[in-house]
């Protein structure tokens, strides 16, 4: 273990972190006073969860950010980074969580596209050669002639590996590679990363899921809201450890709420669904919420939580199985008939819930626009709804307080009012909420937890699905944990504790007990 | 999140547009048009000072003059109003042209070959067309909903198959019998001609509809259930999927009415001006393509059509005028038209600036 450390210590540093920090206006801070050594030859993980700052540190390393305050240090050398050409001059190489290809052409004319010594005529094939030479020699297989359209995401992502590579990249950066990967695919990629490492490259590696860390990184800093916790190797510390480094420690505020009913309000019965890309996204999912309860849906983005809320709301066509709503079915009913039975949703995109030109009153009519007391047919009655808006703006806190402006000019707190005004003003039954508070600044955060909790005083029964594990803790009665399509995991409980929370963050990144 | 810094004045980027800059800048892209049309004046080596006399006195200059304005003002507004609906749902009709060509048509074979008691042959005319001009829309809209064809392609690619459908039947079966080496169909009977103000060749009738269309489609978007959802569907087709609004029953309505408006367009033209089926070009005139601009200019509001159609209309007979006057072709009045679209796109963005003089200040739009 010693001789390890020895070793590591004695490695050059390619990139130093100074005290960097990076403020987005008006208070977000994004990075602060992060500072931290990566050693050349080495894969440095950097783990944290949603909003910790990895990406904003990644992409000011990348030139697409300025940082406020610190400096970067490449190979001793202070060096300011304003654009990722610069970037790829000083050796570095980023693949970005949404690759950056361009579906028509093929792949050796991705590679080579925008690089000054690229021949006019026929660009792509003088570089055939060395692409392919490349590809074997780090196990990236891929045809070169074949049109990125044709790829799947793995595939696409060694275009960009072999993209950065071919830049001649010595320090490359990855923002969660394997969210995109089948497990099979994210074995190649990390025998890609050691055939890197071999060569003397450095890889940075972005990522959330624990076991990952473990197996291919050789160092590990951690980030949480904007901070380093630590930066160890990656073989001296546990999986434990690394979870409840990544959610630290915060005291849990409210306790959540007995339940008093033993109604239930949804049922999933062995559902299954399949995701975007043709991929089973949920696998016999079976889950109860009872009236007057919220059950909190941990786990890391990407595990099939979005596809859940879906399938519920009627967005996403069930597979198999059944959902019941109290006594009734309502698998695969259409999101209208859906929502007329007592289903809310406030989905996790604001630009879904919302339309942006229009107006707040009409954006708060936007589920009752064709019934009464609103409309007795052809015509809306916009006296009745601007009388209803003014008294919901009052009733839910909406600022400014007007009704006629366009919903987008207001801030993401108010739109989310908005949003959960026109939902919970239903009495619904069921909510599904989906990061209801993401990217809220704490006063934001408090004003929508007491509005759900006021919602489950009133006896419905609430999904809260959420990639924060405080707010769970802070609002759930029971949690379920999914991991790749699954629920791995639930709990029941009147009081969480540190203990909870550690078990949790294990099972989210997909370690079994 | 925008911000821009300066050191003698800044920049305000305010999110929504007021009216006053909105109509600011809507002049100002026409003057511009001006300005560089003037350029063209010298190429006929006509001082521009002279042709613009000409051509405004052409547009407005008398009551004749005002009623040809009129008379091109109406195929613009009724066709516009329509456009404006369906660029409201982000349908995107560029096939008015053929729509109007096939309301024509419909209305000739009424006039000419239906065999209907004269008291019933215009009503017939207007519903058919209508009709027809709409089923022409439908075929678009079907593709679209049904197999996801882009309707931009559709629709224009069928106004090529209506102005080609026109001329094989003024070549062919319609051909009239006293027409000789011509291509046009016989003349209408009195009574499918509609009745015009006075004098002037403006048929008061469509110029009524179009009116009252404008201030119906303006209530019907703004105070409707069903506009609303075509509203809807406009800014956030995402959003309408989730509240469960049928997006295909809209697409079929915006093309339904853009299409039937237009159709009612082309009955107008021939039962009003040309009292019979003639060289495609000369019915429609380009009015299917200069009412794009003309709901572009409007903002896609139905109202504001009137305005826009009027000042295309006198556009159109400005033209006119420069042509039997100076002798400029009247092409030339297509490069007008050209560049105030050209400046009105390129104005648009600025009419959410606003320059302030003085302290610097860091303005920041939250519309992120």
């Amino acid at each position: 273990m010693l001789e390890e450390k020895n070793r590591w210590e004695e490695k050059p540093v390619e990139v130093a972190f100074n005290s960097i920090t990076k403020r987005f206006p008006p208070d977000i801070l994004a990075n602060n006073q992060v500072s931290f050594e990566v050693k050349k030859g080495t894969v440095h993980a950097l783990l944290g969860e949603n909003g910790a700052g990895k990406t904003t540190l990644m992409n000011i390393l990348y030139g697409l950010l300025l940082p406020d305050e610190g400096e970067i240090i490449i190979r001793g050398k202070p060096t300011k980074i304003s654009s990722p050409r610069e970037a790829i001059n000083l050796g570095i190489g980023m693949v970005h969580q949404h690759f950056k290809l361009i579906p028509t052409h093929t792949v050796s004319e991705n590679i080579v596209l925008g690089l000054t010594s690229t021949p006019f005529f026929f660009p792509a094939e003088k570089a055939e050669f060395e692409i392919k030479s490349l590809s074997e020699k780090y196990g990236l297989k891929i045809d070169p002639r074949a049109r990125v359209w044709q790829l799947s995401a793995g595939e696409k992502q060694k275009v960009e590996i072999l993209k950065a590579l071919y830049r001649r990249a010595n320090i490359l950066i990855l923002d969660e590679p394997t969210s995109v990967l089948t497990p099979q695919e994210a074995e190649e990629l990390f025998a890609t990363l050691r055939a890197m490492k071999e060569e003397g490259k450095t890889c940075i590696f972005i990522t959330h899921k624990l076991n990952e860390v473990k197996e291919i990184a050789d160092v590990v800093t951690v980030m949480r809201k904007g901070k380093v916790v630590s930066t160890t190797l990656s073989s001296q510390v546990s999986l434990e450890e690394l979870a409840r480094m990544t959610v630290g420690k915060e005291v849990i505020s409210v306790v959540p709420r007995k339940i008093t009913s033993d109604k239930t309000i949804l049922q999933l019965q062995e559902v299954s669904a399949m995701g975007d890309r043709d991929f089973p996204a949920l696998l016999n999912i079976s889950l109860t919420v009872r009236k007057g309860e919220i059950v909190g849906v941990a786990g890391i983005a990407g595990n099939g939580q979005k596809e859940l809320a879906e399938v519920i709301v009627g967005l996403r066509p069930v597979t198999k199985g059944h959902i019941f709503l109290e006594d009734r079915e309502i698998t695969n009913l259409l999101p209208r008939d859906i929502a007329s039975s007592g289903v809310a949703y406030i989905p996790e995109d604001r630009h879904l819930g919302l339309v942006g030109e229009m107006s707040v009153a009409e954006n708060l009519l936007l589920r009752g626009y064709s019934q009464p007391p609103f409309s007795q047919g052809f015509w809306v009655d916009w006296e009745k709804a601007e009388a209803y808006s003014e008294k919901l703006i009052s009733n839910y806190q909406i600022s400014p307080p007007l009704s006629d402006i366009p919903v987008r000019i207001l801030s993401g707190g108010n739109r989310q009012r908005v949003v959960i005004a026109r939902e919970l003003e239903r009495k619904p039954k069921l909510v599904i909420a989906s990061n209801p508070t993401a990217g809220l600044d704490v006063s934001g955060v408090e004003a929508i937890h007491k509005l759900l909790i006021k919602a489950q005083e009133e006896g419905a029964g609430i999904l809260l699905i959420s990639g924060d594990l405080d707010e769970l803790l802070k609002l759930s009665n029971r949690i379920v944990i999914m991991f790749r399509g699954e629920i791995v995991g639930e709990k029941e409980k009147e009081h969480w504790t540190e203990e909870d929370r550690r078990e949790i963050g294990l099972r989210m990144g997909g370690v079994k007990r | 999140m925008d911000r821009r810094k300066f050191t003698r004045f800044h920049i305000e980027v305010s999110v929504q547009p007021s009216l006053a800059s909105v109509i600011f800048f809507s002049l100002l892209a026409i003057i511009l048009a001006f300005a560089c049309g003037g350029i063209i004046f010298l190429f006929y080596h006509i001082s521009p000072w002279v042709g613009y006399q000409t051509f405004f006195q052409g547009a407005l200059g008398s009551w004749y003059a005002f009623s040809e304005t009129l008379k091109r003002t109406i195929p613009l507004l009724l066709v516009g109003e329509g456009l404006a609906l369906a660029f409201r749902a982000q349908v995107l009709n560029i096939g008015a042209e053929g729509q109007i060509l096939l309301g024509a048509v419909a209305a000739t074979w009424v006039a000419l070959f239906s065999g209907l008691p004269p008291f019933l042959l215009l009503p017939v005319m207007f519903l058919l067309g209508f009709l027809s001009g709409a089923g022409w829309a439908l075929i678009p809209a079907f593709l679209k909903t049904r197999f996801a064809v882009n309707e931009v392609l559709s629709t224009l690619m069928l106004n090529y198959v209506a102005s080609n459908l026109v001329l094989y039947l003024i070549g062919g079966p319609w051909k009239g019998k006293g027409v000789r080496g011509f291509t046009y169909t016989d003349t209408f009977p009195e009574a499918a001609w509609l009745k015009t103000m006075g004098i002037t060749r403006v048929p008061y009738f469509t110029l009524l509809v179009g009116i009252v269309i404008a201030v119906g489609g303006y209530f019907f978007l703004k105070k409707s259930a069903l506009g609303f959802e075509l509203r809807v569907v406009g800014s956030s087709p995402e959003t309408a999927k989730l509240l469960g609004i049928n997006e295909e029953k809209i697409v079929f309505l915006a093309m339904l009415l853009s299409g039937g408006l237009s159709g009612f367009a082309g009955v107008g033209e021939v039962a009003g001006i040309h009292h019979l089926l003639r060289h495609p070009d000369h019915i429609s005139l380009g009015y299917g393509y200069t009412a794009i601009i003309v709901a572009w200019l409007a903002r896609a509001n139905p109202l504001a059509t009137i305005l826009t159609s009027f000042l295309f209309g006198a556009l159109l007979s400005g033209g006119d005028a420069l042509r039997v006057s100076l002798g400029i072709p009247f092409q030339v009045v297509s490069v007008f038209n050209g560049l105030i679209l050209f400046f009105l796109i390129s104005t648009e963005h600025l009419s959410r600036y606003r320059i302030i003089w003085g302290d610097t200040k860091v303005v920041e739009n939250y519309d992120s």
